[in-house]
């Protein structure tokens, strides 16, 4: 499969990415290898950081990298490298062939996926040409509206402004040839208000000139402010509408601990089809394909990302596969693997949860009695399979009223099932943000949840 | 290596930069993953390349690439040059550094058996013995096991004539065994959840005896699957030094690093509570158990060097002196404005990354009197907890909660029963100050960690902690609710 159209000019780096890919599985066939993928990635990403309302850090990076998979029969080695000279490559596949004949054969090794796995199903673009041509000046200037915008409102801004383009490429001894460019943007920022009050915004596209960056550093200003002199507020179970930024958690978190085939196959998964584990309103699809979030045409193993609906209307439906694990199942892979070696199995990477109806003074105004919430920190599992997961909240916790904004609240830890969560979902925002995930974007609205069970208390 | 690292500093300093540096690094890389008895992968990675940092008008810059050129190193100098320029357009303070002499000089990892020498075939056979031992305890549902060994060759330049070369080999191993029965998914990790890693060769593998443990483990992971539930309450807890290094980790590390105090992290991990004000007052951090020092000097440690990537020689700092807070893990640039010498802790995560205040190995020292066992059988009534499972601490390093794998029921200074599912947590202070008794040399053990997350790009540091094991009163366990 060739998952674009291919742009052969040499100014393309994915076509660059995938002669080098081709290079490669060249030179394993030649040394021996029964197949062979090898998988190119290219990067060049740019960050500028800010604090104090200040840039601190800007940094620029230019990288390539060939991985190469090397079968020789069942027997399997992985070798990466930066070295893309001839000597480099001449060493790496003589290594990895050497490596191969050492290592114990993989009895279920089901062999590498071909053209015909996986989906045709294709997004618009995963490149923007302004996200690529991005330069030290345009993203000193997006710092500079941030800082106005803090300025304007007497707070101090914190943040980063990330641009970049990856270039990937994968060729296997089974047919597969993907390439294709990606680029994405990334504007985060935290205000810190003399009051004591943080608040918190962020933006992520694929097109560096969507973002907005006085919009973003304005709506975090006010949440500063509006957080000033936070109140303290005992533990305890709270109805709680959770702004994207928190609601992003609960869906990467899900897809690390559930929706990954492996995590199924080897029993650890919450996950059963046809289970509830949501309210109604709750729909959680992974794709590839939307070009709202951070769109990709295939995995790590070349193999076209096929649109999985995880979660619908609250039903566990399906989960996320590579070529081995799909391979176990008697099935194809539907295009979420990382690059090997690769232990923890399939990913969702372009996780996409469906709006609702609500808007975001509506999901407030349903709250008696409860907490507002901007964005967790530092969470993890505290027992896996019932996804239990304890956080703090973050940069802005706010308490409800009668529908209403009464006040700020100091931070609060949180020891909750994230699937409760999900069945206690009464409400979806009918807007959605573009947020950066643990792996990849996410699309996600924000929501109203009828009990979230906060036990700590920490002084700020 | 000199031709590049004085083609890159000439340049930055021609196109007006008053300050550069350049590290050339070359990483090499060898894992192998085992599950449930067979390898299921053996991967090699190498990578190498060069970055260059520049102060220009006050302001840094830094580029870098994987082309190890000289044409390349012009283009590089001056992508940070006109970078540093645009970080010039939104300056408020210009950057000094402290004033410390220029470096000169190598420096190795001491090791006895070259872990890249040890043929694949040993390396293989030792783990996957082990994993198997494991495996095939009776209720274990999936093991996994790894290695792996790194290597870094490190050359650092910079235009007040500093030049290092360093050679840095870590090596790290674990078995983990997996009981599961229906929702419940218990854990057991030997030596260590993640692994054991230190700053040695092929005879630390070997002296770890992978395969004398993992039985065991997995036995106690099964047991944990009908073991009761750890009870919510106030007790007495015992940090095993498996635990104890991550709570020094998270709550003393973490905290104590300039750069977050002065808020530069401030949009991703967060701050600190130490702000500085607390360095002047004499802070109470702990009990007058608690010494903690950032000693990059250690034996073994994973954060242990010649040099940071400033060119600042490793040393020992004080963080922590009886209770008192004294001291901060601290940079060139942060330092002064303490009014301090930087202590050295500039770290970068290879080639393509800055470096950042990383910590180096933050020590809580031993206290000479009781040994480990002596503090168990000076307890009348408490939980002995072991191996970390969870982790969470607040933005500003105060609420933490932690998960460990089990906990064993202390009575009449005997360990005992198991119990499942055990959490702590508390307010960091206030937990060093419940702190009545710190275990002597005895139990005392260099740990660390090789995924400290830090920075934007995220960078992955690998660090130290030796401790000895702890006594903490009146701890929160449990969560009420689960």
């Amino acid at each position: 499969m060739v998952s674009r159209p291919m742009d052969t000019t040499r100014d393309d780096p994915a076509a660059d990415s995938l002669r080098l890919a081709e290079d490669v599985l060249g030179r394993a066939l030649q040394a021996g290898a029964s197949e062979a993928e090898v998988l190119v990635t290219g990067d060049d990403s740019y960050l500028t950081r800010f604090a104090n309302s200040e840039i601190h850090q800007n940094v620029a990076e230019t990288n390539r990298s060939v991985n190469l998979r090397f079968v020789d029969g069942r027997r399997i080695a992985v070798l990466s490298s930066g070295r893309t000279d001839d000597e480099g490559l001449r060493n790496l596949v003589e290594r990895a062939a050497a490596i191969a004949k050492t290592v114990e054969e993989l009895e279920d090794w089901a062999g590498l996926p071909g053209p015909a796995d996986g989906s045709t199903v294709r997004p618009a673009t995963t490149w923007a040409a302004p996200t690529a041509d991005a330069t030290p000046e345009l993203r000193a200037e997006g710092v500079r509206a941030v800082i106005a915008a803090a300025d304007d409102a007497g707070v101090v801004a914190y943040g980063s402004f990330s641009t970049g383009e990856d270039s990937i490429a994968v060729a296997n001894s089974a047919g597969i040839r993907s390439a294709e460019r990606r680029s994405s943007a990334q504007l985060i920022t935290v205000s810190m208000s003399p009051g004591g009050g943080n608040g918190y915004a962020e933006m992520v596209a694929m097109d560096a000139s969507t973002i907005d960056a006085a919009a973003i550093g304005r709506e975090a200003a006010a949440k500063a402010r509006a957080s000033d002199n936070a109140v303290g507020l005992a533990p305890g179970d709270y109805p709680v509408v959770l702004e994207e930024y928190a609601v992003v958690d609960i869906t990467d978190m899900l897809g690390y601990l559930g929706f990954s085939a492996l995590a199924v196959q080897e029993g650890r998964s919450f996950v059963e089809p046809g289970k509830r584990i949501g309210s109604d309103l709750v729909t959680i699809v992974d794709d590839g394909a939307d070009t709202a979030g951070l769109p990709m045409s295939f995995d790590y193993e070349g193999v076209g990302k096929e649109r999985v609906v995880m979660v619908e209307n609250g039903i566990c439906r399906g989960v996320v596969y590579d070529s081995q694990t799909a391979a176990r199942d008697g099935r194809r892979s539907t295009g979420h693997g990382l690059p090997a070696p690769n232990p923890y199995g399939p990913f969702p990477l372009n996780t996409v949860m469906s709006t609702g109806t609500t808007s975001r003074e509506d999901l407030i105004a349903g709250l008696d009695r409860g907490l507002l919430v901007t964005r967790f920190h530092y969470t993890n599992p505290v027992h896996p399979k019932l996804a239990i997961i304890t956080g703090m909240t973050r940069d802005g916790t706010f308490l409800v009223e009668d529908g209403k904004i009464v006040g700020p609240v100091r931070n609060l830890r949180y020891t909750q099932s994230y699937l409760d969560a999900l069945s206690g979902v009464s409400a979806v925002s009918s807007t959605r943000k573009t947020i950066k995930g643990f792996l990849g974007g996410a699309v996600i609205p924000a929501v109203r949840i009828d009990a979230w069970t906060f036990t700590g208390a920490t002084e700020h | 290596m000199r031709d590049l690292t004085d083609r890159a500093l000439d340049t930055a300093n021609g196109l007006g930069a008053e300050y550069a540096d350049v590290r050339i690094v070359r990483r090499l890389e060898e894992s192998i993953a085992v599950k449930t008895g067979r390898v299921e992968g053996v991967a090699i990675g190498e990578t190498e390349g060069f970055g260059i940092r520049v102060l220009v008008d006050g302001a840094w810059g830094f580029a870098s690439s994987n082309h190890l050129e000289l044409a390349e190193a012009d283009r590089v100098a001056g992508l940070a040059v006109r970078i540093a320029k645009a970080s010039a357009t939104a300056l408020r303070n210009r950057v000094i550094l402290d004033g410390r002499p220029a470096a000169h000089g190598t420096y190795e990892t001491p090791l006895t058996e070259d872990p890249f020498t040890v043929p694949l075939e040993t390396k293989i056979d030792d783990l996957v013995t082990a994993d198997r031992l494991a495996a095939e305890v009776k209720g274990i549902a999936f093991t996994e096991s790894m290695y792996a060994a790194q290597r870094e060759w490190k050359t650092f330049a910079a235009t007040d004539g500093s030049f290092t070369e360093q050679t840095i080999t870590h090596i790290g191993a674990g078995v983990e065994a997996n009981a599961i029965e229906g929702d419940e998914h218990q854990r057991r990790s030997f030596p260590d959840a993640g692994g054991g890693f230190s700053a040695a060769g092929y005879e630390f593998i070997r002296k770890l005896d992978l395969k004398g443990h993992a039985e065991a483990y997995a036995e106690e992971a099964v047991a944990l699957l009908s073991a009761p539930q750890c009870e919510p309450g106030r007790r007495t807890i015992i940090l095993d030094p498996s635990q104890l290094y991550l709570q020094v980790h998270e709550s003393c590390g973490h905290p104590s690093e300039l750069d977050r105090v002065f808020g530069t992290e401030a949009s991703y991990a967060g701050t600190s509570f130490l702000t500085t004000d607390k360095l002047d007052e004499g802070f109470r951090y702990g009990s007058d158990q608690i010494t903690i020092v950032a000693d990059a000097t250690a034996a073994n440690g994973m954060g242990t060097f010649g040099w940071d990537d400033e060119g600042v020689a490793a040393q020992a700092v004080p963080l922590v002196k009886e209770g008192i807070f004294v001291g901060y893990l601290s940079s060139r640039e942060t330092a002064p404005r303490i009014g301090r010498q930087s202590g050295g802790a500039m770290r970068a995560d290879g080639w393509n990354r800055i470096p950042l205040i990383r910590m180096t190995n933050v020590n809580l020292l031993p206290v000479p009197g009781k040994s480990l066992a002596e503090i168990v059988a000076d307890t009348d009534d408490g939980l002995y907890l072991a191996s970390n499972r969870s982790w969470s601490i607040d933005d500003r390093r105060l609420n933490f909660q932690f998960a460990t794998e089990v906990a064993y029921e202390i009575k009449g200074g005997k360990k005992g029963r198991l119990f499942k599912n055990p959490t702590y947590t508390g307010i960091t202070y206030e937990f060093w100050r419940s702190c009545d008794a710190v275990a002597d040399e005895r139990s005392f053990v260099m740990l660390g960690t090789p995924n400290c997350g830090k920075g934007e790009p995220g960078q992955t540091g690998h660090v130290g902690h030796a401790v000895s094991g702890a006594r903490f009163r009146n701890v929160q366990v449990g969560v009420g609710k689960w």
